[in-house]
């Protein structure tokens, strides 16, 4: 299992060729009280850098990015009814969806989590 | 993710911003600060739902300092500022406040305000995005008798909630007697504090004018009181839409009309019936015929909110207005918006398609408030 991160303050968790992706805690906190979310259907195919859920808090809405291709295996169905797991549990019961891998190096160039929590403190 | 800019994706230059007087006092309780109306101010302290509902259960201070506050001295300041507003100010008795707008010659409205008669002169309390223009109007529309004094000096708070009362009552006695749109002249540690019973939030509290000097002691006697915490302007904000009350720059402005912002209260019945005001025919007019468009309360299906800027489609999909605020309701927990509709579609009830970002969203028209008022008002007294 590794985990990598984004500029765009994701997460990715890969286990196998099945990555889990959410937001950083740096960006639950920057938005505040999350009130929606919407992830994407299993089935639907995403590329690196398409929208791929929408995260909105009480002041603003933020469309999330597939830091990584491929098909979406799984939406977290939970965050419908309590899209406040994603302030309390953000890298962990707040994931938004699952993908299975189209292409592996496109992990290339992510931080791991010692560089994004460096980084983050520089934002 | 994408408009990632912190809270709010706030694009507004952080150059040349002003500081309130209780800039530092806000960082140290945990404010986070934002560009707002030229100042720097707290948008949130620990987040912006739990603050909100603090005020609807508890007492909230609102740092308000960056209003306008805008005294007139002169004779006949009543009938001179009557030609720019549409109330009744020559009815308004000493130490009694009044919502109000100030008008373009048109009827749109440049901005709205607090007006109060304070003895000989009137105080007026107008929004901080628009009070130098304001006062520019001001200065280019009112006869050369009529002198007026910008407090620059004054700091404003709001403290909110329905412990307001109380928690003000333990450090300036007799605040209590004041009724609902009514304000007087008090004194704590001997400084001076000009506080009226009004706000912004639908719940009981009151409004006090500070000296700059002052507000820092005066702050953190009102928040050393266990009921009462600081609030920021996300929850200032949310509050004010549950309520039902228009914000200048979103829901009103030069565009809008008094009728057309269902703002028919403001307007005395003696005006109604004289005109003499800026804009009068036209909103005598609008009275008379009702307005094209007309600002309504929506209840919005679902659980994503839709904001500023979406649009409103009638049955045909056709495009018959905006929404101009909206979001989450706290006290609801659903997103609830206001915006202008065709008149014929502004009927309680209504059935409307909203439009963000090309996703169609079902929402009813529905009276505002959303959460009612509780303000405190003397029994028999008339609103």
């Amino acid at each position: 299992m590794s985990l990598y991160f984004t500029k765009e303050h994701e997460w990715v968790r890969v286990e196998g060729d099945v990555a889990t992706v959410g937001i950083s805690d740096h960006a639950q906190e920057a938005l505040g009280d999350i009130v929606f979310a919407e992830v994407p259907d299993a089935g639907r195919t995403v590329a690196k850098g398409d929208d791929a859920a929408v995260v909105e808090s009480v002041k603003a809405a933020s469309d999330v990015y597939a830091p990584v291709g491929g098909e979406v295996v799984e939406g977290n169905a939970a965050l419908a009814d309590d899209p406040s797991l994603i302030n309390r549990d953000p890298e962990g019961d707040g994931w938004f969806f699952k993908l299975k891998l189209s292409d592996p190096s496109e992990l290339e160039g992510l931080m791991d989590e010692a560089a994004y929590r460096e980084w983050v403190k520089t934002q | 993710m994408t408009g990632f800019k912190g809270l709010g994706g706030v694009t507004e230059t952080t150059e040349n911003l002003a500081k309130l007087p209780l800039d530092s006092w806000h960082r140290s309780k945990g404010g986070r600060m934002v560009p707002f109306a030229g100042y720097e101010m707290p948008v949130q302290y620990e987040g912006i739902m739990a603050e909100h509902l603090w005020v609807r259960e508890h007492a909230g201070l609102f740092d308000v300092s960056h209003m306008g506050q805008l005294l007139f001295h002169g004779q006949d300041i009543d009938r001179a500022l009557e030609s720019l507003l549409p109330g009744d100010l020559l009815a308004l008795k000493d130490g009694r406040l009044r919502y109000s707008m100030l008008l373009a010659e048109d009827g749109g409205i440049i901005d709205d305000l607090m007006a109060t008669r304070r003895g000989d002169h009137f105080y007026l309390v107008v929004n901080g995005a628009t009070k130098h223009g304001d006062i520019g109007e001001f200065e280019r529309r009112l006869p050369r008798t009529i002198a007026m004094d910008h407090m620059k000096e004054q700091a404003l708070l709001a403290l909110q909630g329905p412990k307001a009362v109380d928690a003000l009552e333990a450090i300036v006695a007799g605040v209590r007697e004041l009724s609902f749109m009514q304000a007087s002249l008090f004194h704590w540690n001997g400084k001076p504090l000009w506080i009226s019973r009004s706000g912004y939030t639908g719940e009981d509290g009151f409004e006090i004018s500070v000296s700059g000097r002052d507000v820092e002691a005066l702050a953190d006697a009102l928040v050393a009181d266990e009921r009462v915490k600081p609030i920021g302007l996300g929850a200032r904000d949310s509050l004010r839409l549950e309520a039902g009350l228009p914000l200048y720059g979103h829901d009103l402005d030069g565009g809008t009309t008094p009728v057309m912002a269902d703002l028919n209260f403001a307007i005395g019945k003696r005006r109604r019936a004289e005109g003499g005001f800026a804009g009068a025919l036209r909103i005598m007019a609008e009275l008379e015929n009702g307005p094209v468009q007309k600002r309504v309360g929506l209840l919005v299906d679902g659980r994503q909110p839709v904001r500023e800027g979406a649009l409103i489609l009638d049955s045909e999909g056709s495009e018959i207005g905006r929404v101009t605020s909206g979001g989450h309701s706290p006290s609801l927990g659903r997103p609830i918006a206001m915006g202008y509709v065709a008149t014929a579609q502004s009927e309680a009830g209504t059935t409307l398609t909203l439009e963000q970002r090309g996703k169609l969203f079902q929402a009813t028209v529905a009276p505002t408030p959303f959460v009612p008022h509780r303000y405190h008002r003397k029994q028999g007294a008339v609103a």
